[in-house]
């Protein structure tokens, strides 16, 4: 049996996260891999396209009914999907109560005990938008996954974001293992996103991994709850994951230590690109009527 | 063969020095400033106080939640205190200050009960607002005689954001009104107890006060009425005052928070003078009721003749002659009473000295009376005081006296090795630790199970304490027999 590989997917929230790393470990399976995603989001819609269902009883949820995590067997929160993959939800509180970073502790610490991880060949973590405490950053510490791969966009924040999420992982990549796998850029159409994408990559000290281009058969898929691999095999758009899942399994121990860069060596990667101008710090603060008064009088 | 009081100074610089030198740079400069030398005729003990405990070293001090729920709200008898959070908090401190008080526990009275809503994981996942009333429903039914609730926060209620204000007003609205009190008394805020008392204090301002006018309309007021503020009734000291000042003609209408209940305390804008014990844990709430209500506050100190006499005529000098002549008959009352204990322990306890490291009010109220016994205080400290708990040190404390504030185990088992004391007053972490040193010790928080040592019948129990610890024969057997 080869290594367990554990990855993850982080990037900022709305990015297709979940589209991208379904339809990536769609892919993988196709390759005959043995997979299991756990999703981290209280949301819990890291597997839908793999179940073709919509958000499936959490382990949280399901202890919550149960009393504590210790009245659960595995068999009671891991559903099998498209080509055998395992899934099971975190979940979490609903919006504005209680802690859903200890929900992710909970849960990922639960799978260990279980014995989830026994015969896979990968596990795969989709935790949701930013590391905004400790716990959403649970898949990156010690023993955890290896490999972080940060999806993002030609767009500020997407880059902002992939940034800080760089930051949560320099953190542990010294205490534990984790390294930065590399960018996935889902293409959003933005000005030279490719560019934009290959710089951020070059100054985060990884790579961008793969472009993955815009096409709306994806969204003729997810309305059906399928990834393109299931839905449209022969679509270019599945190619593109399967050269994605390719890139990926042959990323193993190629991870870096990322390097993140200040929110003003973020502004300047964009001014190089000329995507933004540089601030007339004559203006900051000033309103509308402000300026047309200056103006008036010049 | 007695040190001058220069010696003891340039002694105990040199041992400030001396437990400085353990430490890292950082930490020794950080903690010198807590130590010094007091100096007569200054009107500060000049060390720094209130601040943050370095990390690494063994504080004594407890959390806000301690103050809170342990300190100031824990006393009132006819309310349920909820520990709210996680079990150990509230198992912990479970009746831990002998806070004393009349009424039927489990029936009227909880004080010594202990409630917590023992916090699981999904608790803490998905927020405990719903267990919170689910508990609050179990205390209408099973404890139907409470007065009120009030909810004492842990840690993880602070971190997860749970709404127990809203909480506080459904369910008082839901039990008709029902005087409910969300405290926000989280252990990690603050430095110590202290913000802990604040809190606490706003609390009672907040949820009480505000909400009880009109309330207890049959009240009928007497020119001589008091409240009893900063007694927590500890083995009775409550009970111990508050029969002085009755007898000096003074209606006491309410004990904050010792045996203290709900009703006393929504009455207490009522009073004419609030009377202040431990003037750290509840000036905060007397200086509200002064801006507010107008009522004046005088602190007091009912430990040991001497101090018992000088407060009686202070608070009798915010009244008329009928109460100045009363607190005179109580004086002279009990002076021939006290001069027996004087008499008989005086002569076993004369020149014996005495290092403390305490609470509130403690580490400077309590000299006056071992020093009517003869005795000597060398060393003193507060746990959490603040900059005017020592300014007020400075009218109790000798010439030369050590003080350090928020004292390490460490600085503590060094200071008292050296001074050799041939008593120390501290508390219960403490007390093993220098009795295994051979040192005779009190805990001066629970009385050491003891008490009452406030007033005059207070002072009889303290001095046979004070002997019985001191002059006890087991420190003659304490030599290694096999050892030359």
């Amino acid at each position: 049996m080869a290594d367990l590989r554990q990855i993850a997917f982080y990037g900022k929230g709305g990015i297709g996260k979940s589209t991208t790393s379904q339809n990536t470990l769609a892919a993988l399976a196709d390759l005959g891999q043995k997979i299991l995603i756990v999703g981290c989001d209280p949301k819990a819609d890291s597997t839908r396209l793999i179940l073709h269902a919509k958000a499936q009883d959490t382990i949280l949820s399901l202890a919550a009914d149960a009393g504590s995590v210790e009245d659960l067997e595995l068999e009671d929160v891991m559903k099998v999907g498209y080509k055998g993959i395992r899934c099971v939800e975190s979940g979490g509180p609903e919006p504005g109560v209680g802690c859903a970073g200890r929900g992710v502790i909970t849960s990922i610490n639960f799978l260990e005990e279980e014995g989830a991880y026994d015969d896979m060949d990968y596990v795969s973590y989709d935790v949701l938008g930013d590391v905004v405490c400790g716990g959403f950053a649970m898949p990156i510490r010690e023993n955890k996954a290896q490999e972080i791969y940060i999806v993002m966009s030609g767009e500020m924040m997407a880059m902002y974001a992939a940034n800080n999420i760089s930051k949560g992982i320099l953190k542990y990549a010294n205490s534990g293992g984790v390294r930065l796998g590399g960018l996935v850029c889902n293409e959003r159409q933005t000005d030279k996103e490719l560019e934009l994408a290959e710089s951020l990559a070059g100054k985060l000290n990884t790579k961008l991994i793969h472009f993955v281009p815009r096409d709306n058969v994806v969204q003729h898929a997810e309305l059906r709850r399928m990834t393109v691999l299931e839905y449209a095999p022969d679509s270019k758009q599945a190619d593109e994951y399967r050269q994605l899942a390719t890139k990926i399994h042959a990323n193993a121990g190629n991870g870096t230590i990322p390097t993140p860069i200040t929110m003003d060596e973020l502004e300047d990667l964009l001014m190089e690109h000329g995507i933004m101008k540089r601030v007339d710090e004559s203006i900051v603060g000033k309103t509308a009527a402000e300026l047309a008064a200056e103006a008036a009088a010049a | 063969m007695s040190l001058t009081v220069e010696q003891v100074k340039a002694r105990n610089q040199d041992l400030i020095k001396e437990v400085l030198e353990v430490y890292p740079e950082k930490t020794a400069k950080r903690r010198a400033k807590h130590l010094n030398v007091f100096e007569e005729g200054k009107t500060d003990c000049n060390v720094k106080s209130n601040i943050k405990s370095i990390p690494g070293v063994m504080t004594i001090r407890g959390c806000a939640y301690a103050g809170s729920k342990g300190v100031v709200w824990g006393p009132i008898k006819d309310m349920v205190h909820i520990s709210h959070g996680p079990v150990g908090c509230g198992q912990y401190s479970w009746a831990a200050r002998r806070n004393y008080y009349i009424g039927t526990t489990g029936i009227d009275s909880f004080v010594t009960m202990q409630f917590t809503s023992d916090f699981q994981e999904k608790d803490i996942v998905f927020g405990g607002d719903k267990k919170l009333e689910k508990i609050m429903d179990e205390i209408q039914d099973l404890f139907p005689l409470n007065k009120g609730i009030t909810v004492q926060s842990e840690c993880p209620i602070g971190l997860i954001g749970d709404d127990i204000e809203a909480v506080s007003k459904k369910k008082s609205k839901e039990y008709g009104g029902k005087t409910i009190v969300p405290v926000r008394c989280e252990g990690f805020r603050g430095v110590s107890q202290s913000l802990g008392h604040h809190i606490a204090n706003d609390a009672v301002r907040d949820w009480i006060f505000d909400k009880s006018e009109g309330k207890h309309a049959e009240f009928v007021g007497t020119p001589y009425d008091v409240a009893i503020i900063g007694d927590y009734n500890i083995g009775g000291d409550a009970w111990a005052s508050r029969i002085l000042l009755e007898e000096m003609g003074l209606r006491v209408i309410a004990q904050w928070s010792g045996d203290g209940s709900i009703a006393e305390l929504e009455n207490t804008p009522k009073a004419k003078l609030n009377v202040l014990h431990c003037y750290r844990s509840m000036n905060y709430i007397s200086r509200h009721m002064e801006e507010k209500y107008g009522i004046p506050w005088v602190e007091y100190n009912f430990f040991g003749p001497s101090k018992i006499e000088a407060s009686l005529r202070e608070i009798a000098s915010h009244f008329d002659d009928k109460i100045k002549e009363g607190a005179e008959k109580v004086i002279a009352k009990y002076k021939p009473m006290m001069q027996a204990v004087i008499d008989k322990y005086k002569p076993r306890l004369e020149g014996k000295t005495v290092m403390l490291f305490v609470g509130g009010l403690r580490p400077r109220h309590v000299i006056g009376a071992y020093e009517d016994l003869g005795m000597v205080v060398v060393g003193t400290g507060y746990e959490f005081g603040h900059n005017d708990d020592y300014q007020r040190t400075t009218h109790y404390v000798k010439d030369g006296t050590l003080i350090y504030d928020d004292v390490t185990g460490y600085e503590f088992e060094k200071f008292v090795e050296k001074v050799q004391p041939d008593l120390v007053g501290s508390g219960i972490k403490e007390k093993y630790v220098f009795q295994k040193m051979g040192v005779p010790f009190r805990q001066m928080h629970s009385w050491d199970y003891s008490g009452p040592y406030h007033g005059y019948d207070g002072f009889a129990i303290f001095a046979r304490d004070m002997d019985m610890a001191i002059n006890n024969p087991i420190w003659g057997l304490t030599k290694t027999p096999w050892a030359a």
